[in-house]
């Protein structure tokens, strides 16, 4: 801009004097708004703590903590506990993530060692897109397409095959409805996986290529280098990554609501229907009538961000440690 | 020699091992794209066969009769506009702070944090809140509430990249401005935004494509509407959530609207993030 304070050369001496004022009192200015700015992000999530807790007072007094761990879901007699949602929440993240970090490093260091150098972009590239589709579009692919391919081709062989199995027989148990907490797991998993190693890949590629050259001068492998070096040294990263994914599948709404099932007891196999907070809150919160009915629903999110806060911040914490690792 | 015997086993043992999990790796990556590249195929298969003319001149029809979704279209439209125009100015002047004067201070380092939690914090969260502060106490859902709440989602992408993009723009510019008697203020508009300029679009069009197939913030703050409605204060349809309720309705035409509109969103995402793409600034 052409108004940076000294435009002309010859001015008298209060003339720039007050110039300098003037741009001091606009540095004020500006500073305060962007100050402001800042702050309102504060308030935001200030303000969503507050209005779930203001939300969801009528049934923390009512239900008070055992509202966490009992299974009633009863909408006439207003008896509300949160467990088999809490329940189907963690075992379809964790059940995720047990499937997508493998299969999320294997993608990474096949990027950064053995993908063809021409490949490597464009592969790269397009998992990055895939990373940004929105999870409504995994949630009808799982509906339409997977889970009926799924009930006919899977369910009903595994159920049959490890019917006599112990253990196996009850994680494992039909009837093969397609849906349930087993396929939104799968779902999930899949969406999570280009997140989890888009982000890999960006760690792998921090380690230093001195590291690995070192490592290769000594005679190692390429699985020994990726085993020995580059997975030690990215390990901080990878956490943080696969628990930001956790954090993302936690919360997931659309991506599972359409093939959990939305059933209110603990399931008793991985193949019966289920819920989730946030499929429960996505199918029953505009239907919620009565004094204790939304406020329950309120409470589980609240729950839920909780639950979310808490692995979100430790990511956040190990992902900061490690930028100030690679900083000095 | 029985020594090099034993040094040959253990090459071929570690030879071994290395193909295994080399080979594993490579399965991986099969198994993953796999996965994406079936889905993509029945998107584009689905959502072609699905979607003709009607589909952008017609509104959300009752089931068994033709129609489209233009009042579905017209509402994600209207709202993500509002949210953009909202949450970009303030999402720019947070990050702005974050960058230029907060940087290392505790402050920052405070807000950044609670930024980064807003980034990944359930969706469904935010239509909660956004429920609570304009729905329940206006009585009443809307297409204002719908977008109130996808501004609280594009607020903190925009602020990230913001950041990001002005720790990008090298001190010497600043240095040089500074030295020339610029005040702070216009070092900030004329130097380091207009030089974090792609960087700060790019910033807007990933938030664009991030709330363009949001659906949990949108159930209980716009609901949905079968009728076209450009009133921001009526309840308003927008495509993921007429994308849901057909998707889970028993009819088989409203099958088909559901995945006209996935792909819909699904097309308007990846050209959004390619662009984003092409406008990013390469690193180093």
């Amino acid at each position: 801009m052409a108004d940076i304070a000294l435009r002309e050369q010859m001015i008298s001496v209060p003339e720039r004097a007050t110039a300098i004022a003037k741009g001091g009192a606009r540095d004020l200015r500006f500073r305060i708004l962007t100050l402001a700015a800042a702050l309102i992000v504060l308030g935001i999530f200030a303000g969503v703590i507050i209005s779930l807790v203001i939300g969801a007072m009528p049934a923390i007094n009512a239900f008070g903590l055992p509202f966490i761990w009992t299974d009633k879901w009863n909408a006439v007699t207003e008896k509300f506990g949160a467990l088999p949602a809490i329940f189907g929440t963690l075992v379809t993240s964790f059940l995720a993530m047990f499937i997508a970090v493998p299969v999320g490093i294997g993608i990474a260091i096949f990027l950064t060692e053995i993908c063809p150098r021409f490949l490597r972009r464009p592969i790269g590239i397009a998992v990055e897109l895939l990373a940004a589709v929105p999870s409504i579009i995994y949630g009808i692919w799982g509906l339409f397409v997977f889970a009926p391919w799924f009930q006919e081709h899977v369910q009903i062989w595994v159920v049959d095959t490890f019917a006599d199995v112990p253990i196996l027989q009850d994680i494992f148990a039909g009837p093969p409805y397609g849906i349930g907490i087993f396929t939104a797991a799968l779902i999930l998993s899949i969406m999570v996986l280009p997140y989890i190693s888009a982000v890999t890949r960006d760690v792998f590629e921090t380690v230093p290529s001195m590291l690995k050259e070192a490592a290769y001068g000594l005679g190692c492998t390429t699985w020994e280098v990726m085993w020995r070096v580059v997975l030690p040294f990215a390990r901080a990263g990878v956490v943080g990554g696969a628990m930001l994914a956790l954090g993302r599948a936690l919360g997931e709404t659309m991506a599972v609501t359409f093939v959990i099932g939305n059933a209110h007891h603990l399931p008793n196999s991985l193949f019966a229907p289920g819920t989730t907070i946030s499929a429960t809150i996505a199918n029953e919160f505009t239907e919620a009538l009565g004094d204790l009915y939304a406020p329950s629903l309120i409470y589980m999110g609240l729950l839920l961000f909780a639950i979310t806060f808490i692995v979100l911040a430790s990511a956040q914490l190990m992902l900061r440690a490690l930028e100030r690792r690679a900083g000095t | 020699m029985a020594r090099n015997g034993k040094n040959q086993g253990l090459i071929a043992r570690r030879k071994l091992a290395n193909r295994f999990f080399l080979f594993l790796s490579v399965g991986a990556a099969g198994f993953g794209l796999i996965w994406l590249a079936l889905i993509l195929y029945s998107l584009f298969y689905n959502g072609f066969s699905a979607i003709n003319p009607k589909v952008f001149t017609e509104i959300t029809p009752p089931p068994g009769e033709d129609g489209g979704l233009i009042n579905a279209i017209v509402g994600s439209v209207l709202m993500s506009v509002v949210a953009v125009l909202g949450g970009t100015p303030l999402g720019l002047l947070a990050g702005t702070y974050l960058a230029e004067y907060g940087r290392y201070g505790r402050l920052a380092f405070f807000v950044r944090f609670v930024n980064d939690i807003l980034l990944s914090a359930p969706s469904i969260v935010t239509g909660l809140f956004v429920y609570e502060i304009l729905v329940a106490p206006l009585h009443g859902f809307s297409g204002w509430a719908g977008a109130v709440s996808l501004m609280v989602i594009v607020i903190p992408v925009v602020v990230r990249t913001t950041e990001n993009m002005l720790l990008l723009v090298p001190n010497g510019l600043r240095e040089a401005a500074a030295a020339l008697g610029a005040p702070r203020s216009n070092i900030i508009r004329a130097v380091t935004w207009r030089a974090a300029r792609a960087g700060i679009v790019t910033g807007v069009l990933l938030a664009v494509a991030r709330i363009s197939g949001e659906t949990a913030p949108l159930l209980f703050t716009a609901l949905n509407s079968s009728f076209m409605n450009t009133d921001m204060t009526q309840p308003m349809a927008s495509l993921p959530a007429v994308i849901f309720q057909f998707a889970m309705s028993p009819y088989e035409d409203w099958h088909h609207l559901a995945w006209a509109g996935a792909l819909l969103i699904t097309a308007t995402v990846l050209i959004l993030s390619i662009f984003a793409r092409l406008l990013e600034p390469r690193k180093h």
